[in-house]
């Protein structure tokens, strides 16, 4: 065991931070980060999370703005305040970082996934596995005799939820996007 | 007005441009563009070091000398993986530098061409900011953006890749005044309720301190000179990091000396006892804070820094102000007299300091026939104090020692690895001060290990005639690793002696420059006179006494104010909680 008392895994990037960091409530953000659409910048976020030990609990990234070359990365990431707080202050120094907002602070935000899901199966679990897509509003976007794949938008919850039912209906493939996420209202 | 050529040339030319007279660097396939015209010219000096660390370690002592961004040129594959040890040296201590490394053609990347390597992903954690440029035509814009973000904001590092068909191809160059604007645009004013709060608590506070670092230094002599005025107008104590040496001179009424695990008593208990804590350009490094729950548990915290991510990264604190150190200093200092330059009694405060002073806490045990590494370190002062002194260090005991016995009255005299301890940093930082300063004396005070690590730089020394002085504390082991083990390891010295060093004087001959060898302290203030009147590189072997260790030490995991003062109180200093610490 380590003489730390530190958890493997925990998110404290000073060892010598000696306090219990179970203590502190882990919190689930979601950044909305504007870059240069350069070669390599996505790596460099990236890197930074891997480098200093913070967690990318999901990752988008398209260009958003072709005239001005932006694009935009969303990552929804989890720590402590502090650790949020430090996340935010060191990519906002990258250099090709234009903005760094907080959507889960800066106010309500919209939040939406796509995913896909290829489930499998014939007779009652076919039928349950459509009646259930309707209600989830999914859409079949190809079938087969013994298969369906479904197309889904929505909160990461409910993406979750229907692949928590489809699980026993024959789900055999999911493929999801991440979180793209902007702010509500008129204001940029 | 624009102008075609060719790739290699622009380089030349953007150097030329953003001001630069000199350029470290190491030959090769992928440079040879470059260097070819670097041949055909003489506005730019190019110094060929033996090894492209040097050629970093060599530019950081140049930058931080000079206040200039320092120069590096390098080959592709080796030669910039060699740099990348330097790189995160000056990363983390933001030393301002513009590296140059070359590529295999744009057409043969991600072939494993021959030295080819992945430089900007190599270097990429270990730069403020690189660039590839594949395209001749942007050549010249990313240079002077190079520029612009290696001095901008919080200094570092940058590196920029070329690929050996865009020095060769024309395109256009582009002059610094046409370049497009960076976005990159730090601020540098803080807002003026931080500058008021800041102002207040500076009235009210009857046991303050300010804990000034390396950032009051990368801010300019101005910033110094404001950090002086206001230190003291106020009469308040101040003390430094390791890298803000200097700002603040040790002759001042006001100085503590040093702080940090090696820092003085008086230092760090005046950390741990104030009532405000004002750091500017420090970053409660884990060498400063000693244990995070103990540190300065009844302050209140103010932390001036450029850099936002510093913020609350360590320590939290209680009055952030972003922004430049010099600024901010100018507009503290109008806004304190402005209301009336008040500060509450703080003689009692100064009583309790002087009580802490009294411990003498570099008190060291004396020798007629051994010399003490302190000592030797103390005659040095003595018989070069008020000479135009630049002092650079290596990695480990010596260096403490230094930073401990040597005064510093000015900014950029003292040039030292803080963050990342780089052994081996010394020797060739002090030949990049040493080309910057012709004139001035330069001194490495190295540890015998630390110096073996860039021991072929005395090639550079000689060609380029730099006087560099070499004061070697020999005491035939890895002073601190030795230290550590007696502490913590059971006094099982594994690894840490030096066996089979050389005989330094015949090395120093076989260079062709002057060895001096020490041993009896009666014979030290001739010896060390005879260095620095010999004109040209010395290396002075000063046989120390083998086995001193640096205090006073705050023992890892511990708090400032259980700092060990002497051998007596070292057993069982370290407990399993900081064994696992650096």
């Amino acid at each position: 065991m380590s003489a730390l008392r530190i958890q493997q895994g925990s998110t404290s990037h000073s060892a010598y931070d000696l306090r219990d960091y179970h203590a502190e409530v882990i919190e689930k953000h979601t950044l909305a980060v504007l870059v240069d659409n350069e070669a390599g910048v996505l790596a460099r976020v990236i890197g930074l999370f891997s480098g200093r030990g913070y967690n990318i609990e999901s990752l988008t990234v398209a260009e958003v703005n072709h005239d001005s070359h932006l694009s935009r990365i969303t990552v929804v990431t989890t720590g402590t305040r502090d650790v949020i707080e430090q996340i935010k202050a060191q990519v906002g120094r990258i250099v090709p970082v234009h903005e760094v907002h907080d959507l889960t602070v800066e106010g309500p935000s919209i939040e939406r996934e796509l995913a896909l899901f290829k489930v499998e199966g014939t007779g009652n679990n076919r039928i349950e596995a459509l009646r259930l897509a309707e209600i989830f509003r999914a859409n079949v976007v190809d079938s087969t005799l013994e298969s369906f794949v479904f197309e889904m938008t929505g909160t990461s919850e409910k993406i979750d939820a229907f692949a928590e039912l489809m699980r026993p209906l024959g789900l055999v493939e999911t493929a999801r996007t991440g979180v793209a996420a902007l702010a509500r209202g008129s204001h940029v | 007005m624009t102008r075609q050529m060719t790739g290699a040339k622009m380089v030349v030319q953007a150097l030329k441009d953003q001001g630069v007279d000199t350029v470290f660097g190491y030959p090769g396939g992928a440079v040879l563009p470059v260097y070819d015209e670097i041949f055909q010219q003489n506005d730019i000096k190019h110094v060929l070091v033996r090894h492209e660390q040097a050629a970093i370690h060599a530019a950081e002592g140049y930058a931080r000398s000079t206040g200039k961004p320092g120069v590096a040129l390098v080959t592709s594959g080796p030669g910039a993986t060699n740099a990348v040890t330097g790189l995160t040296d000056a990363l983390l201590d933001s030393i301002p530098l513009v590296v140059f490394s070359g590529q295999v053609p744009t057409f043969m990347i991600g072939t494993d061409g021959f030295q080819e390597a992945d430089t900007i992903g190599i270097t990429r954690p270990c730069t403020k900011h690189n660039w590839l440029v594949k395209d001749t035509d942007k050549l010249s814009e990313t240079i002077h953006q190079a520029f612009h973000v290696a001095t901008t904001g919080r200094p570092g590092p940058v590196l920029i890749d070329l690929p050996k068909d865009v020095q060769f191809a024309d395109g256009e160059y582009t002059p610094p005044a046409k370049a497009k604007v960076s976005h990159y645009q730090p601020r540098v004013k803080a807002s003026i309720e931080d500058i008021n709060n800041l102002v207040a608590l500076i009235e009210k506070a009857e046991r303050p301190v300010f804990y000034t670092g390396g950032g009051v230094i990368n801010s300019g002599p101005g910033a110094s000179q404001l950090l002086r005025e206001l230190v003291d107008a106020t009469g308040f104590p101040i003390t430094s990091t390791l890298m803000g040496l200097g700002a603040y001179p040790a002759s001042g009424k006001g100085w503590l000396g040093m702080l940090g695990m090696h820092g003085l008593y008086e230092a760090n208990m005046a950390m741990h006892g104030c009532d405000l804590m004002i750091n500017i350009g420090a970053r409660f490094d884990d060498r400063i804070t000693g244990r995070i729950q103990d540190f300065s548990p009844n302050s209140t915290k103010v932390h001036v820094d450029i850099d936002p991510s510093s913020i609350n990264k360590i320590i939290r604190v209680d009055l952030p102000v972003i922004g430049d150190v010099g600024h901010v200093l100018e507009d503290v200092l109008k806004v304190w007299k402005s209301r009336g330059r008040k500060t509450a009694d703080t003689s009692a405060w100064w009583k309790q300091i002087e009580e802490w002073r009294e411990v003498r806490c570099l008190t060291y045990k004396p020798s007629e026939t051994v010399i003490k590494p302190q000592y030797a370190l103390e005659r040095l002062e003595a018989l070069t104090k008020g000479m135009d002194r630049y002092v650079t260090t290596e990695v480990g005991q010596h260096q403490m020692w230094a930073a401990q016995f040597l005064n510093f009255e000015d900014p950029n005299r003292w040039m030292t690895s803080g963050g990342l301890g780089t052994m081996g940093y010394g020797f060739p930082a002090s030949i990049g001060v040493q080309l910057a300063h012709p004139e001035s004396l330069v001194i490495n005070v190295a540890g015998e290990a630390s110096w073996l690590m860039n021991m072929q730089e005395m090639g550079t020394a000689m060609q380029y005639r730099a006087p560099v002085k070499q004061f070697i504390l020999n005491n035939e082991r890895l002073g601190m690793v030795r230290q550590w083990q007696q502490l913590l390891h059971g006094e099982r010295y594994s690894s840490s002696w030096s066996e089979s060093l050389p005989d330094f004087v015949k090395l120093a001959e076989a260079f062709g420059a002057k060895g001096i060898q020490c041993s009896d302290p009666k014979d030290l203030d001739d010896a060390i006179m005879e260095m620095i009147n010999y004109d040209g590189p010395v290396i002075f072997d000063c046989l120390v006494e083998k086995h001193e260790n640096c205090f006073p030490m705050i023992p890892s995991g511990k708090a400032h104010n259980e700092m060990l003062l002497g051998d007596a109180s070292v057993e069982g200093a370290i407990k399993s909680d900081g064994a696992v610490l650096v």
